[in-house]
Parts: structure tokens; sequence; C-alpha cells
């Protein structure tokens, strides 16, 4: 196309730019908010106006995967002195690290948490969109009798609140003694996605014309040669842009993690709030420990992001 | 090489029936076309014997052995499609050696080269074997569609349209290649199509599909020159034939409502009991023929120029006939024409069933 642009396009064209750009600030203020206070000092982590310019340290982060207690007298020289680095950064705040008594640096519940919010929400994910593709792929390809209702029923475990069934859910997870399990979780969350999962690798499935795995089944291949070989490359950009969504999905769920776990199997997001303390709050670990929880999403939706765009305009796929 | 039977096949897909009692002979080494209008029921026929759907009755036997229970595997036949035959994310040569990699086949890597080599040449697309086949154009991903069905030496060979999405002068290139490469392979073809053309130019055998019934089956010939009803003299035949309703009379046909008459003594065997029956008259266009003495008078309605003829439409009344004529015929539209018609090429059809009467006798 010839690009003929008028001054009135231009300056029409500068006035979007500038109505992207803030509500571009307004999506990402918060985000930065958290990222800055994560590198802040203790006292300026509070102060009004908020501080814009400081010196960042990694102290949150040391106090996050710590366990510390109180300083009641200012160590010693020697001790300061004996410390590593990272140690005299608590000491600075006025607070030590917890050691056993053979010395050894005792872990904050941090860790843990985060081992387990990345167990449930891979697995979960694996397991939701893993089945829904298959249960996709049968729908779409398959002639099944009550297909539409089938398929309602599917959407339909979407309808209710799921903190509407927390209740019996904890009384029957209790009973069967799920509770406080990596797989209690995994199996919750899988239920919660699979419906979505189920609808919206139908639509990707049913993008992918069928005349492909005829061919190769014709030519002497099986279904399931057919499937994996054919299909499932076709469908790549469809299980990319599930995945993500059952992922953000699992990972970020809060209410079923703190009824249903509390040591053992506890996801990040119901301990993250748990370390604001009754006393005094240091918002830096705090923001610390959020922001680390960013980043797996950040890093999966950066790495999918081809895949996502593509997934998101499904339906103008070239055929 | 093979020899497909479908003895009295029916199909239904929920409410619509797609087939009623088909029965289908295609001899080893025909190239056998199926012809009919979109939702006759050639594609579902197609499928059947590819074993990718299965009939609601009937049976479908190659080579004498019944094949209800075969999978598309073991059938051993080739489909090639209008579209969507080629794996987008393979090279040239990827799609073409799929059909030889299978664990059922168990073919040797230099095997599966030499063979790929092969069909490549033979179809002249070597220089495009390493490309992806989203970079194709239309017809060299037919080309490579019907290398994949070859490079296989399946029993059969199914085409299901293959030439429809292709432009006109590459569809003509490609019918002649296609119809070349039958010869050479002497193998089975099922050949798929709406377009009369390729029907009348490629098959040994075509048989026409109405509503999910072969109304006719025969060679070319026996299509065009003596249709067994009216849908057949309809649907073959650019332009199509000439219907006029009318009845004999002491030897002439006495065209109704417009009562104009041609003479037909001499013509198609008639009987007494076909005098004042209701009847259709078939003529081609290329029978009826402009005399300045003949029977009746016309008025040129419209002319198209072809280059080695002109079609016209001629009108008696309300009645609009068409007639191919040379190219050096002078008309201009409205003028009076008179023209008669050729009595030995009338085809005869009884009104009330639509069916020719040379075969109803």
């Amino acid at each position: 196309m010839a690009a003929v642009t008028t001054s009135a396009e231009r300056s029409l064209n500068k006035l979007a730019i500038v109505g992207v750009l803030i509500v571009t600030i307004i999506f990402l203020a918060p985000i930065y908010w958290i990222a800055s206070t994560a590198f802040k000092p203790r006292n300026l982590a509070t102060t009004i106006p908020p501080t814009v310019v400081f010196q960042p340290e990694i102290s949150p982060f040391v106090k996050l995967f710590t366990k510390r207690s109180q300083l009641r007298t200012a160590p010693t020289p020697e001790q300061y002195a004996a410390a590593p680095w990272w140690e005299r950064l608590v000491f600075d705040g006025g607070e030590k690290v917890v050691r056993s008594g053979r010395g050894d640096v005792q872990w904050s519940g941090y860790p843990n948490r985060f081992m387990n919010s990345l167990i449930v929400a891979i697995t979960s994910t694996i397991l939701a969109v893993g089945m829904g593709t298959f249960t996709a792929y049968g729908f779409s390809r398959f002639k099944i009798k009550g297909e539409q209702d089938l398929l309602f029923f599917i959407l339909s475990t979407r309808m209710l609140p799921p903190v509407v069934v927390a209740i019996p859910m904890f009384l029957m997870y209790r009973a069967v003694g799920l509770n406080d399990t990596h797989w209690g979780l995994i199996i919750l969350y899988t239920a919660f996605n699979l419906s979505f999962s189920v609808w919206l690798m139908k639509g990707f499935m049913d993008e992918i014309p069928k005349e492909y795995e005829e061919a190769a089944l014709v030519d002497g291949y099986t279904r399931m040669e057919a499937f994996f070989k054919i299909v499932l490359p076709e469908a790549a950009t469809g299980i990319a842009a599930t995945a993500v969504f059952c992922f953000i999905t699992a990972w970020n769920e809060y209410a079923f993690a703190l009824i249903m776990t509390n040591r053992r199997a506890q996801t990040a997001p119901p301990f993250i709030p748990s370390q604001v303390g009754s006393g005094l709050s240091d918002w830096t670990v705090i923001a610390a420990g959020t922001f680390l929880f960013l980043l797996p999403v950040a890093i999966f939706t950066f790495l999918l992001r081809n895949h996502l765009l593509r997934g998101m305009s499904f339906g103008a796929i070239r055929k | 090489m093979a020899h497909i039977q479908l003895k009295n096949i029916s199909k239904t897909f929920g409410n619509h029936t797609a087939l009623t009692g088909l029965n289908l002979d295609i001899a080893d080494g025909e190239f056998f076309v199926l012809l009919g209008e979109t939702g006759a029921g050639k594609t579902t026929t197609l499928r059947m014997i590819a074993g990718l759907e299965k009939p609601d009755e009937g049976q479908i036997l190659i080579d004498g052995a019944d094949v209800a229970d075969w999978g598309a595997a073991e059938r051993d036949v080739a489909l090639v499609l209008q579209q969507y035959s080629l794996y987008p994310r393979y090279t040239v040569r990827e799609n073409l050696e799929f059909p030889l990699k299978p664990k059922i086949r168990r073919i040797e890597p230099d095997e599966i080269k030499t063979r790929v080599d092969r069909v490549a040449k033979t179809l002249r697309i070597e220089h495009l074997l390493d490309r992806k086949t989203d970079r194709l154009s239309g017809g060299e991903m037919q080309r490579v569609s019907i290398g994949r069905a070859i490079v296989r030496k399946p029993r059969v060979f199914l085409m299901d349209e293959p030439l429809s999405a292709l432009d006109a002068k590459l569809r003509e290139a490609l019918r002649t290649e296609l119809k070349n490469i039958q010869m050479n392979l002497g193998q089975t073809f099922l050949f798929v199509t709406h377009d009369q053309i390729e029907a009348m130019s490629m098959g040994d055998k075509v048989g026409v599909l109405n509503h999910g019934r072969i109304v006719q089956t025969g060679t070319p010939y026996e299509i065009y020159n003596n249709p067994r009803d009216t849908y057949v003299a309809s649907f073959v035949g650019s332009p199509p034939m000439n219907l006029i309703d009318g009845k004999l009379v002491n030897g002439r046909a006495v065209m109704a409502p417009l009562n104009f008459e041609l003479p037909f003594a001499g013509g198609a065997r008639t009987s007494g009991e076909t005098d004042g029956r209701p009847l259709v008259f078939g003529i081609r266009p290329e029978d009826l023929y402009l005399e300045s003495g003949a029977p009746v008078e016309a008025r040129v309605h419209d002319v198209e120029n072809h280059g080695v003829e002109k079609i016209l439409t001629l009108r008696v009344g309300d009645t609009m006939l068409r007639a191919t004529v040379p190219a050096r015929t002078d008309v201009e539209i409205e003028q009076p024409v008179r023209f008669a018609w050729d009595p030995d090429k009338v085809v005869l059809f009884d009104k009330g069933t639509g069916v020719s009467l040379r075969h109803a006798g």
C-alpha cells in the first residue's frame, strides 16, 4: 500500500501512541513498585512520598531465604568480621540469622513453598493440557453420542465459583488423606483447568484440517502415529497458549492453597502474605518474595510469546 | 493392481442420506471417473473405499476380498485430495518419504531415496525437493500430492477433485499428465470430479452420480450420446443437451406448448405406442443446424463466440434452444433464422420418469 499520510492522520497516530504509553504505565506501575521495593532497604520501603531514587541492595532477598531473629545487643566486631557478606546485611538491619546448634544456617519457609508452587503448577498444567488435548481431539474428530451435552457438561464445571465447594472439598480431602499433599492440589488445579483446556483445544483442533491425518492413515500409519506425527505439531500453538493460561491459573491460585495446605505442600501464594508480622512488617521481604514469584510466569510467557500471539488470533491461520 | 466392486452400498449421516443402493464395478487398470454435483455422494464413496468411512449397508470388495474389517492402512490405497494433502511442516522430500516410512512397510533407506528420486523425476519436481510445502504454487503442490501417491505403488489410486483448485491452463496440463501417468502405470484410478470436461477427457469409464445413486455408467461416448435420463443429458455436455417437451404425431415431433414441428421420419426407433405420448426430445446443440429452407423459424437471442465455433441461443416463443454452429456463421442478435435438427441424433425421454426410451426398452 502506498502510505500517503495526511498531517491529521499523523497527529492521530501520535495521540494513539501517547494513549498506549499511558495504559502501559498504568499496567506496569504496580510491577515496578514491587520490583523496586524488593531492592530497597527497610527504612525506605514505606516512606511518603515513595522513594524513587535509592541505592539498591540485596538484603531483602537474603532475609527472604533465611530464618532471622531480632538482635537484642549489637554484634561484637569479631562476630561481624567472622560473618559472610550476606549475614552482615542482616546484622545491618538489626537482625541476626538463626543457626542450628551445629552452626548451620536455618532456611526460611520460602524456598520450599516456591518449589511446591513449581511442582503443583507444572504437574497440573501438564495433566490438564495433556488430557485436554486428547479429549478435544476426540470431540473434534469422532462422532460422539451427545457430543454437545457432554461439552456443555464439561463447561458447566466452571460455572460455580470454586470457593463454594471449598468446605465439602476440604472434608473429602481430609477423609481420603489428600490434605496438605502435592497431589491434592495437583488434582484440584487439574480439575479447574481441564474444562478450559478442553474447550480451548477443541477450537484449535477444529482448525486443523482432518485431511492431514486421513492422508497419514491411508499412507499406513496408525491413528496414534498420525496424532503424534501430524496433529500434535500442528496444534503446538494451541497447546502453548492453553498451557500458559493453565499455568497462570494454577500458579496464582490462593483460596484452595490456603485451605487445603498448611506446611508440607503449601504453595507460595498463601505463604507470602503470612509473612506480614503482627508487630513489625518488613515489606521489602514481602516484595522480594512476590518479585521472585512473578518471574516464572513472566519467563514462561516470554518464551512462548510467538505461539501466544498466533494463538490469540486463531481463526486467522492461513488455509 | 486391483478390481474394485461396491455392492448395494448405503450410507446416511444423521438425517442426510448420502448414498442409497450404490453399485459400482471398477475393472483392474481402469481410469474410472465418478461424476456428480456437489453433495451427490462422490467423496463419501471415495472415503469408503479408502476405509475412512464405513458403509451402513453393502459390501466393498477389493480383488474379490471383502474389506469391511480392513483399516485404511491395510487397504493399500493412495489418496490425492483437492487440498491439505501435504504436510505443511515438511519439505517436499519429507512429504514424498512419509508414505514409505510407516512401520508396517519396512523399506530400506536406500530404497526410499531411489524411489523418491525416481518419482521426482517423473513429475519434474526435482528442483523442489528441499523446499517447504508452503512455498509451493498450487500446481506444484498437486504435483507433489500425486507424487506422494505414486511413490508407494498402491493397489488403487483415489483422487478427490485433485485439479479443481487449479487455474484453467494448469488444470488442462495436469489432466493430460495424469492420464499419461495412469497409462504408464497401468493402475486402477478412481477419479472424482464435478467437472464433466475432466470426466469426458480422462475417463475410460464414467459413472454419473446423482443424490447418492449411480444414474449411469459407461464410456464417455455412451454417456454423451446415449444418456440414460434427462439428468445425465443436461449434466454432461457444454452447453448441455436441449430438452424440449412434446409428442410424436404421425412421424412428426410436435412441440408443446408452442406447436412448432420438426420432421422425425427415420429418426430414433419408434413404435405405435410412442405416438401421442408426452415425451421430452433431447438434442445436442451441435446437432441443430441453420438452413434457409429449414422448417422452423427462430430469433437469435444471444451469440457466444468461442473462436472455433459460435454458440447461439435461439428463441422460439418462450423456448430457448442452444445451437453450436461454425464460427464463420454470420448472425446478429434478433435476426430471424431457420433451423432443423438431425433426427438420427434425437434422444427420446419419457416425460414422466425422465428415462430415455432406449434404456427403458
